[in-house]
């Protein structure tokens, strides 16, 4: 017993501190990425000269000076300003690796140009004012897909060959398409031409009063990128899930129980879906975590003040703390997600074994 | 070999023979482009600005709209060699001559734009010249005198002098039908040109364009650029960019995955942690950073995509890799004592490529999106012309609201075609290759 318990707190110990390097070095990658290899420095350098200049040329106190007392006093000045934006240490390493301390330790402090809504440049708050929007929208889209995808693929596999399930699968390459693309096609239908929806936002402008009047206006707004992401993604998962249903339904014990005699209630269930259930919570808890980076080019393209679109505008405006902040919280929740799924995986399938484990 | 036997099976379906003849399709689009116009052509046609494309209409739909009906004017163009001339000799080198521009113009909702494109000649006095405008039904509208010197060009619609006579822009006023302002008046139009040459060499010459709505077969967007030469290239550079996208980063996981299969130990580790990686670093946010900082071009686009796929290999093919080295025809192999690469790339990777083959024909069309959705957000090719970056110009100009909908449909049309094409292939691909799908 207490064997047991050493040897599955050490696989996952070990198991942890691989994650963690891994999530560590991928921060690394995009802190140079974000700081363009350390050029970004030079960028705000001469922005930081610039800034000094006017400053100085425009103060009326300094006006008689000689010009190389002036030069003493700008130089002075930038090596002082260049000190508060912290430029006086070299990029590589020391201020990467700052950076990269700060952004693991979820201490993600100001941002270098964005501003949320109420004002503050704290990243935390810019990344929180951003997340219900986000939440919001790729819950309900993805939920809906999810649950849809898998019940309908049962459904199918149950009808394997019929009419339906032929349609189904010949429709699976309407998901080539990105969720964009869809929406453009939406919004050119639905807005433009038939002008029953809006182009995209979150809410109508001015907000309506009422609590009521406000759900409603988002529920409008809501409706084409939900069915974007619904009718992008919907056909793809609806054909791996049956394919996948398929081949657990063509199992030997699935037989055995057919020859049972056991209700086809039961069959799924106890022999369908119980196998399956690993694959199936996999799947969702990798979605659930695809929430946070929500989607940058369709809440760009439907206007949503989401995550996608803040990341996106961090990216515009090389707004590095933000970048690397939504980052961070990704991989730790990716990691964390991989980490609790080897353990569910131990507890729903007696076949796996935790690593040292001796096989009979 | 069971490998061809396979891809001969795909006449057998029939949305894989839709795929291929889609594909074929497409590539013969790709040649005849290249052909037709080389690169450096459609790169200049594409960016040079509107010198290029003076005489076309701007933001024009496709002509053939009008068979549907739509009744939208076509381009008329009339130089003075058309025109019917009188000249008169009013002093010693000083002449006078009167040309009547005249035209047909048979359809009642409006043109475009109007200018007159002139190329004087002279030596020191500039031709002078007075403009009248006639209607069908005989209304007279002076446009001013004007003096030419060299070559110019009077954007009749651009005049806020006239605009404010008029009350509405020049291309309205001038065809309004008065019993119904808000439609054009067919019929005979005369744009006369009283030129008075002050010496014995100067001469004048001068055409009118009268800017339709549509333009070509497929249109023009908001710098009169023809759409036809975006569409016809975004076809070879949509295919470049998505099949080695899709082949190189299918290879290069593919080969890794395997090498870390048959090497095992710290090989194994080390790729698997690689893979792990690219799964933690998001793919689109990094493309649109690199795009940003360093260079939006869409080879640096596709050399930066294809190193970051390299990055480890794939989960599943790992899992196959480990099953294959415990087939007994390894075993075979290194009992004859053949090499570690020569097991690896002669005897384990093959076995393993019917696998990979649906993924990466399923994987193409998700390349030719993605370089559609860096254009969309703005970081696409600064120099050639794709289908994404029609699509992101449309969308910047407000195609959606000005009712200019074939601007954003025929690029998308083409990217949805090529996906299917290639979507179909691969889904019946997945079937014939994957042994536990066959046999259901």
């Amino acid at each position: 017993m207490w064997d047991n318990i050493r040897r599955i707190v050490s696989y996952f110990s070990a198991r942890a501190v691989l994650l963690l390097t891994t999530v560590v070095v991928a921060v690394y990658l995009i802190i140079i990425i974000a700081n363009m290899g350390g050029y970004m420095d030079k960028i705000k350098e001469s922005e930081i000269m610039e800034q000094v200049y006017n400053t100085v040329r425009g103060n009326p106190a300094l006006q008689r000076l000689s010009p190389s007392e002036l030069r003493a006093i700008l130089d002075k000045e930038i090596e002082i300003a260049k000190r508060r934006a912290g430029l006086d240490k070299p990029f590589f390493p020391w201020r990467s690796l700052e950076y990269l301390a700060r952004g693991i330790t979820l201490n993600f402090g100001r941002a270098e140009r964005m501003i949320s809504d109420s004002g503050s440049n704290q990243v935390r708050l810019i990344l929180l004012e951003r997340l219900p929007h986000t939440l919001l929208l790729w819950g309900v889209a993805d939920l809906l897909v999810f649950f849809t995808s898998v019940f309908l693929a049962l459904a199918l596999s149950r009808r394997y060959g019929s009419l339906v399930d032929r349609v189904a699968v010949a429709l699976a390459p309407a998901s080539t398409p990105p969720i964009w693309f869809y929406g453009i096609l939406f919004i050119l239908l639905f807005a433009s031409v038939l002008r029953v929806l809006p182009y995209g936002g979150f809410v109508d402008a001015p907000p309506p009063k009422t609590t009521i009047g406000y759900a409603l206006s988002v529920i409008k707004h809501m409706v084409l990128p939900v069915l974007s992401v619904f009718i992008a993604i919907i056909f793809s998962s609806l054909y791996s899930w049956r394919t996948f249903f398929l081949i657990y339904s063509s199992e030997d014990y699935v037989e055995m129980a057919k020859a049972k005699g056991l209700s086809s209630r039961t069959i799924e269930r106890r022999y369908i879906l119980r196998p399956t259930l690993p694959p199936i919570i996999t799947s969702f808890a990798l979605m659930m975590i695809s929430l946070w980076m929500g989607g940058i080019v369709t809440e760009t393209v439907f206007s949503w003040p989401g995550l996608g679109r803040m990341l996106y505008e961090a990216i515009q405006q090389v707004d590095t703390p933000v970048i690397v902040g939504a980052n961070v919280i990704y991989g730790y929740l990716l990691a964390i997600t991989v980490l609790l799924l080897d353990f569910i995986y131990a507890a729903l399938d007696p076949r796996v074994r935790l690593g040292g484990a001796r096989r009979s | 070999m069971r490998f061809w036997g396979a891809f001969l099976e795909l006449r057998r379906h029939p949305s894989a023979l839709v795929g291929i003849v889609v594909i074929g399709l497409l590539l013969i689009m790709s040649i005849y482009a290249v052909v037709r116009i080389p690169y450096s052509e459609a790169v200049r046609l594409w960016r040079a600005g509107e010198v290029v494309w003076l005489e076309n209409p701007r933001n024009a739909a496709p002509r053939w709209l009008n068979w549907f009906g739509a009744g939208l004017p076509e381009t008329i163009k009339i130089g003075l060699q058309n025109a019917e001339k009188a000249e008169e000799i009013l002093g010693e080198d000083t002449r006078r001559t009167i040309y009547r521009l005249a035209f047909d113009f048979p359809y009642t909702r409006f043109p475009g734009e109007l200018a007159l494109f002139f190329q004087a000649t002279y030596k020191k006095i500039p031709p002078q010249l007075v403009l009248t405008w006639r209607t069908p039904d005989g209304r007279e509208i002076p446009l001013g005198t004007r003096t030419v010197r060299g070559n110019e060009r009077y954007v009749v619609s651009g005049d806020a002098n006239l605009l404010r006579r008029l009350g509405r822009s020049a291309e309205e006023g001038l065809f309004a039908d008065l019993a119904n302002p808000k439609r054009a008046l067919p019929g005979r139009y005369e744009l006369v040109m009283e030129v008075y040459t002050f010496e014995s060499g100067a001469s004048l010459e001068a055409k009118l364009i009268v800017y339709g709505r549509v333009h070509g077969w497929a249109g023009t967007d908001h710098l009169r650029r023809d759409l036809s030469i975006g569409l016809l290239w975004g076809a070879p550079v949509a295919v470049a960019f998505g099949f080695t996208a899709a082949v190189g980063i299918a290879l290069i996981q593919f080969i890794l995955s395997g090498l870390g299969a048959w090497f095992g130990g710290v090989v194994d580790v080390l790729i698997d942690r690689l893979t792990e990686m690219r799964m933690i670093l998001p793919l689109l946010p990094l493309l649109i950073l690199v795009g940003m900082l360093w260079s939006r071009s869409i080879w640096v686009i596709l050399a930066t995509l294809i190193m970051f796929g390299s990055l480890g290999g794939q989960k599943t093919y790992r899992a196959m890799f480990l099953q294959a080295r415990e087939a007994p025809y390894i075993e075979a192999a290194r009992a004859y004592g053949a090499g570690n690469f020569r097991i690896v790339f002669r005897y384990l990777l093959p076995r393993l490529i019917p696998v990979l083959i649906p993924g990466f024909v399923l994987a193409i069309p998700d390349y030719v999106f993605l370089e559609a959705t860096l254009a969309v957000l703005g970081i696409g090719d600064p120099i050639l012309p794709t289908w994404g970056k029609i699509i992101s110009d449309a969308y910047s100009q407000g195609a959606h609201f000005k009712g200019l909908y074939y601007w954003i449909l025929e690029p998308a049309a083409l990217l949805m075609i090529t996906g299917f094409g290639f979507a179909m292939i691969g889904f019946t691909l997945d079937r014939i290759f994957n042994p536990r799908l066959r046999s259901l």
